[in-house]
């Protein structure tokens, strides 16, 4: 039985307010029946430094990434991950990490690979919850135990995960960009104060549009209201719910986040990220890009 | 880049220097879980910086290379290859992997001579058996500091 949904007045005006859990419910809901809580972060260690009690830890480098292949897991190792976090088909997971939550929007996605039936975010991540003094621990006593049986899912892509084929046919299409206006207009191929991670040339896709991730998040790190949202995403860029939309950062992680607020807060019926994201298309043999703070135009081919 | 073979600076603890090497042993004596929490002990080692660069902190390098921000400075007591290296960072509470890099850096370097720092093979930091409770990706931002450490003491000490 999944766990009930959380009834928060803030919530309801969201497409999809079943996607979201504030921290009052969840501080309300920890150790239900049916109910994990799962850390994921940029920092690795930030898990062992204390969580919300009874939390698992997911991260996204060393268990939802092929070690080999630039690809997630495949069914088998998603079921064996499961399992391992004590998570059955059944189980309400609720999702929460550092950073505005970019890792924990990731993982939420691929979760929906998955098909996970529910899947939810703690809106405002870790930060919230510890702005407000909520219990943090280091004990490991009320993490659930193992369980077994979580079936092997073949990992639905198409739906929400678009590869550089879909990218390139998808040109001109609502496409958005939802890295920093620097990395956008090529300034710079990575976040300011973050690694270069091998890009050969700087610039966008070309006709996406850029609207940095952040642009979604109030200043404590929750969600906008859906008003506000709609302004940035439907009214300013003109994109509809109903047209099939692409997002893109440098390796798909903060376009999960601006993914998770066009599908699951304004109710875009068909959103995809490009995982691939700038490493794959800044790089990419006959790609074409665009250069400064214009979209560009569709390239003759 | 250091005048290691491949060879060399792919092979096993044998050819790392001895404060490393024994930090290394302490990291692969333990499984993987523990050596997370032997990291989250280097994290909550790392000192206090000096007050005076607590209070000019535009004196410090930045090391882009890690996903956290953290910043560095070096100091050399004497000249050449036997003077004294001594390190000093600066990295926030809620980076505690960028503390952990810095502190095992610091543990391992600190207070030993800019020639044997200088010495210190790249291939150092994916030998202390952090690659696999770490990520590959995020161990760049210990060779991002120890490069820099490297290249600020050559610098210093006028080698």
């Amino acid at each position: 039985m999944p766990v009930p949904v959380d009834p928060s007045p803030a919530l309801q005006d969201y497409a999809h307010p079943e996607k979201l859990v504030t921290t009052d419910w969840l501080a309300q809901n920890l150790g239900a029946d049916g109910l994990v809580v799962v850390e994921s972060d940029e920092d690795v260690l930030l898990y062992e430094t204390g969580h919300i009690p009874g939390a698992v830890k997911i991260d996204w480098h060393l268990d939802l990434n092929d070690p080999v292949t630039r690809d997630y897991v495949d069914g088998e190792g998603f079921a064996k991950l499961m399992d391992a976090s004590g998570i059955t088909r059944e189980t309400t997971v609720v999702l929460y990490g550092d950073k505005s939550n970019w890792w924990a929007a990731y993982a939420l996605w691929v979760f929906e690979l998955f098909g996970h039936p529910d899947v939810r975010l703690l809106d405002g991540g870790r930060a919230a919850w510890q702005a407000e003094g909520r219990e943090m621990t280091t004990s490991s006593d009320s993490t659930p135990a193992p369980t077994t049986g979580y079936p092997v899912v073949e990992r639905q892509d198409a739906p929400i995960r678009a590869y550089r084929e879909d990218v390139l046919d998808f040109l001109g299409g609502p496409l958005i960009d939802v890295r920093s206006p620097q990395e956008y207009s090529g300034e710079r191929t990575h976040m300011p104060d973050y690694p270069q991670e091998g890009t050969v040339r700087g610039g966008h896709i070309p006709t996406a549009r850029s609207v940095p991730w952040a642009r979604a998040a109030a200043e404590d790190g929750r969600f906008k209201p859906r008003a506000e949202l709609q302004a940035i995403y439907q009214d300013e860029l003109g994109f509809e719910t109903s047209e099939p939309t692409v997002v893109y950062c440098r390796i798909g992680e903060r376009s999960a986040h601006t993914w998770f607020v066009l599908t699951h807060l304004l109710g875009f019926e068909s959103v995809r990220n490009y995982d691939g994201s700038w490493t794959e298309w800044g790089n990419g043999v006959r790609l074409p890009i665009a250069t400064g703070s214009e979209p560009g135009e569709v390239p003759a081919r | 880049m250091s005048p290691q073979t491949p060879d060399a600076a792919t092979a096993g603890g044998d050819s790392l220097p001895a404060a490393f090497a024994e930090i290394a042993e302490d990291f692969h004596a333990l499984g993987d879980k523990d050596r997370l929490q032997l990291l989250l002990e280097f994290s909550q080692s790392l000192p206090e910086l000096p007050e005076r660069y607590a209070e000019h902190p535009e004196l410090l390098e930045p090391v882009p290379e890690c996903q956290s921000p953290i910043f560095l400075i070096t100091e050399v007591e004497g000249t050449g290859r036997d003077a004294t290296a001594h390190l000093f960072f600066s990295a926030p509470p809620e980076a505690p992997t960028t503390r952990g890099f810095a502190a095992i850096l610091a543990e391992a370097l600190d207070g030993r001579t800019v020639g044997e720092v200088v010495d210190t093979p790249d291939a150092v930091t994916t030998q202390l058996g952090l690659a696999q409770v770490v990520s590959p990706l995020r161990l760049n931002g210990m060779a991002g500091m120890l490069a820099r450490i490297k290249r600020q003491l050559a610098q210093k000490a006028g080698l």
